[in-house]
């Protein structure tokens, strides 16, 4: 038995860098592409990039009152528009009112949100919601491009770690993380990683849009389960550091070296 | 840096700092460690101060608060007469220079130790600012032999006729410690007991130093034919030539960034024709020297803003004359 699902064309993409402001692979290929966006264009899709924290970008800080990823919660873009609020709520709303608003018919189809880590998790790509199926395919299709190089998929979905993200505005919201790099850092196989991603994907949603049948896939994840912080001290400065095991991805043991 | 006074003098008066860039973890989580617990920088002859250098900037976790602390120690800001509207890190390097110098004067701390992470793959390098100083050189010496199979090189910064602005440089001698790669504001295991036990390294030779040639049983130290118990030795190091910024566009933006055949290349040789920067739009830039040069501080984060991309090096070898030991002394100071 054949399984439909018709599902509207992709119009609307946005590629978002800068969410924080020392995550550089994002800020330059966002501001490359704003200068010439030849190799994000697709024919019948409109990709907007966009620096969603140009104070940030600026400075070379995460931040400058608060983390722009954590504030696109209901409440904070339900606030009244002031001067006294951080400087990210306040962009939280702009954005919304750009590329949303959250949760009605007129916000963007996608949004992908550029960041790095200086942890070593490669090329990941973080999904919010695992019975979407538009992105498990889509991602699926990356993961495949992308081999040999490895691609791994975070899913952030749990009822109290999920967060209010920049992306979430977005019908598809797509996270990509790609590190390790250090936070003020440029490397260049780091931007070849991530060129790549976007390219897939706009690839993906090119021949989605062209009517191409994707079959049923199946694909791996990892499920966030819970935070660990680091032990601390009363003064709340950090008492014990990664184990060299957990380091470098031996996961055999999990432990905390205390000094 | 000037050479021992002769006849030379035990070392009392050490000094190991952290924290003088705030978010290079591992001299951070160090020095707060050790002022709590300083029992491991005592030694029979000594005990090293441990200093946290820029306070404001470590607790923020940044490099900074207004200007880069280890910039601030030139005559100009030291000698200059406090202001109110003074940088954070002036009224800082003048305490600083008033705790552990003052600076070119006989009162100053015999020797200082300044711990920092770099974002550039420079493994384990010791920062000196020349070659003149004898002591700081054996100290080198001393350090890479405890740990032949990890390369541990030498990294002189000063050019000629620039005078010297670094922490270290308050005190009689001094070396620093530059160990990565390290993400700012990221703490790895194995930088921060590499950084510890070269610090632990250093105080040992110096407690060496000062026992004089009665107490060397063990250590690798022979005495020579003379009775040196430091003889003159052949060092490898790297000194500063210039520095390359990133290519930029009008604005001041970059517009490439370092070549992938260059990221992670520190100390190896760059050869005129070679790759150095690849841009956005996806051309190389070669480089277009006429000898082959040695780069350092490859992709540091901390010199975006300063305009280098890297340092270019040249390798040379040069001889360290023996350093005059200690007369033999009774028994080790209280």
């Amino acid at each position: 038995m054949t399984y439909h699902v018709v599902e509207d064309p992709i119009k609307k993409v946005a590629i978002f860098g800068g969410t924080h402001g020392n995550e550089l692979t994002g800020v330059f290929l966002v501001k490359h592409w704003l200068e010439n966006g030849a190799e994000i264009q697709r024919t019948g899709l409109e990709v907007k990039p966009f620096i969603t924290n140009p104070r940030a970008v600026k400075k070379c800080t995460r931040y400058i009152d608060c983390d722009l990823n954590r504030v696109f919660d209901p409440g904070n873009l339900g606030k009244r528009m002031s001067e006294d609020l951080p400087y990210e709520v306040r962009r939280a709303q702009e954005i919304n009112h750009l590329f949303g608003p959250k949760d009605s018919e007129d916000s963007y189809d996608i949004i992908f949100d550029l960041h790095n880590t200086t942890s070593n998790m490669g090329c990941t790509l973080i999904l919010e919601d695992s019975r979407n199926d538009f992105l498990i395919q889509m991602f699926h299709y990356i993961k495949t491009s992308l081999a040999p190089l490895p691609c791994y998929i975070y899913l952030i979905e749990h009822p109290s770690l999920k967060y209010a993200t920049t992306r979430s505005i977005a019908k598809y919201p797509v996270g990509i993380e790609v590190g390790p790099q250090p936070q003020g850092v440029l490397r260049a196989d780091i931007l070849d990683q991530m060129r790549k991603m976007i390219k897939y994907a706009l690839d993906f949603i090119h021949n989605f849009n062209e009517g191409k049948e994707f079959p049923p896939c199946a694909i791996e994840v990892y499920k966030i389960m819970e935070k660990v912080d680091y032990p601390r001290n009363e003064n709340g400065e950090i008492a014990a550091i990664i184990h060299p095991n957990l380091q470098t991805g031996n996961h055999c043991a999990l432990r905390i070296l205390c000094f | 840096m000037c050479s021992r006074p002769e006849p030379p003098e035990p070392l009392r008066r050490v000094a190991v700092v952290g924290g003088t860039h705030g978010n290079e973890m591992s001299g951070v989580c160090l020095a707060r460690y050790w002022l709590r617990a300083p029992g491991e920088l005592q030694r029979p002859s000594f005990s090293a101060v441990p200093v946290l250098a820029n306070p404001a900037a470590t607790a923020a976790c940044r490099r900074y608060v207004d200007c880069d602390l280890n910039r601030a120690f030139t005559s100009a800001f030291l000698t200059a007469r406090a202001h109110p509207d003074d940088p954070y890190e002036v009224t800082r390097a003048r305490e600083l220079n008033q705790l552990l110098g003052p600076k070119a004067s006989g009162q100053a701390f015999d020797f200082v130790l300044d711990l920092h992470n770099t974002t550039a793959s420079m493994g384990t390098c010791l920062v000196a600012e020349s070659s003149h100083d004898v002591f700081a050189m054996h100290l080198c010496h001393h350090l890479q032999l405890q740990s032949p199979e990890l390369p541990c090189r030498v990294f002189l910064y000063q050019l000629p006729g620039e005078e010297s602005y670094s922490v270290h440089s308050v005190a009689k001698s001094g070396l620093g410690l530059e160990l990565g790669p390290q993400p700012q504001g990221v703490l790895r295991a194995d930088l921060l007991a590499r950084m510890r036990a070269l610090v632990a390294a250093a105080l040992d030779f110096i407690q060496l130093f000062n026992q004089g040639p009665g107490g060397r049983d063990g250590l690798r130290h022979q005495a020579s034919h003379t009775g040196t118990a430091f003889p003159a030795f052949e060092m490898e190091a790297y000194r500063k030539v210039s520095s390359v910024d990133f290519p930029r566009t009008e604005t001041g933006d970059l517009a490439g960034t370092v070549h992938p055949q260059l990221q992670d290349r520190d100390f190896e040789p760059l050869r005129p024709g070679a790759p150095i920067f690849q841009m956005f739009g996806g051309k190389d830039v070669l480089y277009e020297g006429e000898s082959t040069v040695y780069p350092v501080f490859i992709n540091e984060a901390a010199y975006y803003e300063k305009g280098i991309a890297f340092f270019q090096t040249e390798k040379l070898t040069f001889s360290v004359p023996a350093l005059p030991g200690l007369a033999p002394a009774p028994s080790p100071a209280p």
